[in-house]
């Protein structure tokens, strides 16, 4: 029943549509036409009523992933190419709330500042119905689909300051890069397209593992398909975008880029080499330690220099890309087989979700007193909202990896896999890792010795007015991070339950 | 109070975690009630740590730990929250206790700018929970965790309430001791694959160890080796340790110098040498050299100094590696002597650091050359320097000699398979270390309590003893003597667990 060859053969049945399935991407084409219309009805002037509208729409959509979840079947369906299982609801989840946090992040932003409101919303629900579809995507054409669903609206959010030239370096950037590492990725799967003849992974995965496996091209066209990728995720040396695209995007949408979209390249590139490449693995893991290694040290090395928070957060999202590629990096010496390498890259994800989208939220939150992105504008900030001071803490020292916060257990999960991995190559990335971890932390250390232990730059110190949306967002993300960091069994299931099911 | 039983390990290390987040909830203004929440958290953990000290049965062999709690934590990881005590867990552990509730006390008028009373005790309730975590925690992520959990309070502590070059200090401390962990953490994951435990629990991995090739053992203990060394610390890896001491407040430097230092041996005792005892004899005379050296160098050190607290601090290097060389023995004896040198050097220096606070607080200075004249300006301070200075340097009846000879001693006669000769030339380079001990003590007592007092204090009005000082020292200098007359009182508890650790040596 393969969707390509049914035309050809003269023969056209529909598709099956199990509803249940497609629900939660039903719901969210629903509100997004819906944002849409009542926008154009009210022209502009319920700006609150859209929000909101947006921001059930996506809590809405979880209820169909968390029936499906109860459900707990696999459905798989046009031939295998769009799978609903534990993997993809996992994903589904945390699309939906960061999403749903990028929402609450944003409703004041916009109205400070005077931006068109329900075309952002808009982008932002397709971005999301992007990534949805990409977590269910076990085909080529469909991953080739939702990449592209979830970027445009993203590169179009990331200028959304259009009076800022800096907006339009970001957007630009973004742009020109994304679609290069996406005409990258065409070819690389129209080379292996033109090997095995067959789109949806599983399928490529079999013949992969057959012979004629070895092919030079069928190399190149994996490794370009991962370099597309590696471009999403902003692995060095594909990462040169996004320090600029994070600066001059709107903050909320930084959040969502560093969080969102690079889990959705995650869970894209997981997908394919998992299931579609899975018997390749002298190909793809040399490749992955190499792009590892590097992505951690060049991000972390040149964090340390930067003066500008939301730089500094760049690189070192940059730096933790890094960290969760390096299961990648061993994956095919693992006793359990490569698969699972899929669950510490997953729980490491989640808590990651966490803490960053939290170190963005309080970006945020002080550059509403402040009006600055300066790390030095963080100066004696415990001294007039120590509330906030605590809580950036929380979120950089879990970004560090310092126990009992969050992120911990992801560095922890990550170093497990390699020492399981048990090859010499796997401890030396090992040794990297645990000395970048070590250097990452001066500059985390360094946004706290500035809050905690320097004078306030201005002498103003009338208290920050924080409202309430970023205030929920503030909240959950610092009880994710702790509950997280203390009881890390809460995230470690979701890895668990990404691995089985997505195993052949 | 049968199902008090279960819960008082538990107690014990989050009663304190919960009086912090109570300390959140107090208006900043209301500093009454913030020392009161304090003092009464501390005291009540006192109270399950008396608790323990009575229910404990002393008669119980070594092999098995007390007060057990297991329960799932993380699964996926075997890993599990495991924690309980034995003789050598409990004692640290009370100390622990102990010292926290009088730090809690000295603060009541001693709270070092910028004042900050609520941020200041939660900081300290934070550090009592990772401290007393790690003293009973069964599982090494679980271990891990709680030793990780005292870095941020600290790096706050000396950060913001330190000195003049504290930014400096506090990210020293901090880098230091992550990269010491980033090791140790691979070390444990290192032990858990390479000999296939079923979990992370202590016990397990003891058992599990012997499949590992010697080579790898030897490798593994290099990385806890370098974990635990850091934070001791021995020699070479010593040189946070004067910035933080220096730097910190005086609650700072009480708890580094009391506990968290202790962290560091105890890992050794309880972690390296149970599980990789084959190793530890292969390693020992390495440790051992590093422990004399340390005591060489850290005496020459104190007598090149001329700040009182950077002078205690490189003397805290200095009576580490005697309980490092009682380790190193792997010796019963040894052993012993290193848990009860842990236990006095927490109860001297902390009260030499003490000390040095009010001191500072009086004078404004603790420069060698202008302090003098104590027991002139304020004798009742300046004779329990004297009475600290005294028990420092290892007069015998009180409690510092119990840990400095038995563990000189002990080199004489090191575990089957260390070299003699060498641990016996490490006893001679200590006995002379204990000389230059009792030079520096009494050549910085002798600077700062006898003598007239510098001119620019001569006229000046210098308080004697306050309250909260009598209320945080009176006790410690009662258990230093107590200990002193009759050390029995902690080498009976200490005696049967350690016995247990040293039979893995074969010793």
């Amino acid at each position: 029943m393969d969707v390509l060859s049914g035309p050809v053969a003269g023969v056209f049945r529909a598709p099956d549509v199990d509803y249940h399935a497609f629900a939660p991407e039903l719901v969210l084409v629903a509100v997004l036409v819906a944002v849409l219309v009542v926008d154009l009805v009210l022209e502009g002037r319920g700006r609150r009523l859209v929000g909101g509208l947006a921001g059930i729409g996506l809590l809405a959509a979880m209820v169909p992933v968390l029936t499906l979840a109860v459900d707990g079947a696999n459905r798989s369906m046009v031939g295998g190419a769009y799978v609903v299982d534990d993997f993809a609801l996992v994903f589904k989840g945390l699309f939906l709330i960061a999403g749903y946090v990028t929402m609450l992040l944003s409703s004041d932003y916009l109205a400070d500042d005077d931006y068109y409101e329900g075309e952002y919303y808009f982008l932002l629900l397709s971005s999301v119905l992007g990534m949805m579809v990409m977590a269910s995507s076990r085909d080529l054409i469909s991953i080739f689909v939702a990449l592209e669903l979830l970027s445009i609206p993203a590169y179009m959010l990331a200028g959304w300051r259009k009076r800022d030239l800096k907006g339009n370096e970001a957007t630009l950037k973004y742009y020109l890069l994304g679609v290069f590492a996406t005409g990258v990725m065409l070819y690389g799967m129209s080379l292996i397209f033109g090997i095995t003849g067959e789109t949806v992974l599983t399928e490529i995965g079999s013949k992969l593992q057959g012979p004629g496996a070895s092919l030079p091209l069928v190399s190149l066209g994996i490794v370009f398909v991962i370099v597309g990728f590696a471009f999403k995720i902003s692995a060095v040396p594909f990462h040169s975008w996004a320090p600029d695209t994070y600066e001059g995007a709107p903050t909320p949408i930084t959040a969502f880029l560093s969080v969102a979209s690079k889990a959705g390249g995650f869970v894209a590139l997981m997908q394919l080499v998992f299931i579609g490449f899975l018997g390749r693995d002298d190909v793809w893991q040399p490749m992955f330690w190499v792009l590892a290694a590097l992505t951690m040290t060049v991000g972390n090395l040149i964090a340390l220099r930067q003066t500008n928070i939301v730089r500094m957060l760049a690189y070192s999202s940059v730096a933790q890309a890094g960290y969760m590629l390096l299961p990648f990096a061993v994956a095919g010496d693992l006793a359990k087989g490569p698969g699972a390498a899929m669950g510490p890259m997953t729980t490491y994800l989640l808590i990651y979700a966490a803490m960053n989208l939290g170190a963005f939220a309080l970006v945020l939150a002080v550059a509403r007193k402040t009006r600055s992105g300066e790390i030095a504008s963080y100066g004696g900030l415990f001294e007039y909202a120590p509330g906030l001071t605590v809580l950036m803490s929380i979120f950089v020292f879990a970004l560090a990896g310092i126990p009992p916060l969050g992120g911990w257990y992801g560095k922890l999960v990550v170093f497990k896999t390699l020492l399981d991995a048990n090859t010499p190559w796997a401890i030396v990335l090992g040794v990297i890792a645990a000395v970048n971890s070590v250097i990452a932390l001066y500059y985390y250390a360094s946004v706290a010795r500035e809050m905690w232990m320097r004078p306030v730059p201005d002498g103003d110190t009338t208290p920050v007015r924080v409202p309430a949306g970023l205030t929920a967002a503030l909240s959950l993300c610092a009880v994710a991070t702790v509950v997280i960091g203390v009881y890390p069994q809460v995230v470690a299931r979701f890895g668990d339950l990404a691995v089985f099911s997505l195993l052949p | 109070m049968e199902n008090f039983e279960d819960i008082a390990l538990s107690t014990a290390v989050f009663l304190p975690l919960v009086g912090a987040l109570l300390l959140m909830v107090v208006p900043r203004e209301n500093e009454g009630a913030q020392k009161l929440i304090a003092l009464l958290t501390t005291l009540a953990t006192m109270g399950v740590g008396i608790y323990l000290l009575a229910e404990f049965d002393y008669a119980a062999s070594g092999d098995t730990m007390q007060f057990v709690v297991n329960r799932p934590w993380i699964d996926v990881i075997s890993s599990r929250y495991i924690v309980g005590i034995d003789g050598i867990s409990l004692p640290l552990l009370v100390l622990s206790m102990f010292i926290c509730v009088l730090v809690v006390l000295y603060s009541w008028n001693h709270f070092p700018s910028p004042h900050n009373p609520k941020a200041f005790l939660a900081l300290i309730l934070l550090l009592e929970t990772g401290m007393n975590g790690t003293f009973v925690a069964q599982d090494l992520i679980l271990f891990f965790v709680f030793f990780e959990v005292v870095l941020l309070p600290m790096y706050f502590m000396i950060g913001v309430w330190g000195g003049e070059n504290r930014q400096y200090a506090s990210i020293k401390f901090f880098l230091y001791t992550l990269f010491g962990s980033a090791l140790m953490i691979l070390s444990f994951l290192a032990l858990f694959f390479k000999g296939g435990a079923e979990s992370f629990a202590i016990a397990d991995l003891a058992q599990s160890s012997s499949a590992i090739a010697h080579g790898t053992q030897l490798l593994i203990f290099g990385g806890l080796f370098m974990g635990f060394a850091i934070k001791v610390p021995m020699f070479p890896f010593h040189t946070w340790l004067p910035d933080a001491h220096t730097q910190a407040p005086t609650q700072g430097s009480v708890i580094l110098a009391a506990i968290l230092l202790k962290l560091g041996t105890y890992g050794f005792i309880r972690i390296a040498i149970p599980i990789l005892p084959e190793a530890a004899v292969s390693w020992a005379p390495w440790i051992g050299g590093l422990a004399v050296v340390g005591i060489i160098y850290g005496a020459l050190g104190c007598l090149a100094q001329t700040d009182l607290k950077r002078l205690i601090a490189f003397s805290s290097v200095a009576h580490m590696g005697f309980v490092m060389l009682g380790i190193a023995t792997l010796t019963d004896f040894g052993i012993n002597a290193a848990v009860f040198g842990m236990v006095a050097h927490g109860l001297i220096t902390g009260m030499l650091f003490f000390l040095a606070g009010s001191i500072k607080d009086r004078f404004h200075t603790l420069e060698l050359s202008r302090l003098g004249g104590l027991l002139i300006k304020a004798p009742k301070m300046g004779w329990i320097l004297g009475f600290c200075v005294m028990a420092s340097l290892g007069l015998p009846g009180l409690a510092g000699f119990w840990g400095e000879f038995p563990a000189i001693l002990s080199a004489y006669n090191p575990a089957a398979g260390v070299s003699e000769e060498l641990f016996r030339f490490y006893m001679v380079v200590a006995a002379v270390g204990t000389v230059l001990a009792a030079g520096y003590l009494l050549w910085m007592f002798q600077r700062t309590a006898f003598g007239e007092p510098t001119e620019e204090f001569s006229h000046e009005p210098i308080p004697d003893m306050q309250w909260p000082e009598y209320a945080a020292w009176v006790p410690l200098l009662i258990l230093i003597l107590v200990l002193g007359v009759y050390p029995n009182l902690l080498f009976g508890i200490t005696q049967e667990a350690v016995q247990h650790v040293v039979s893995a040596v074969g010793g």
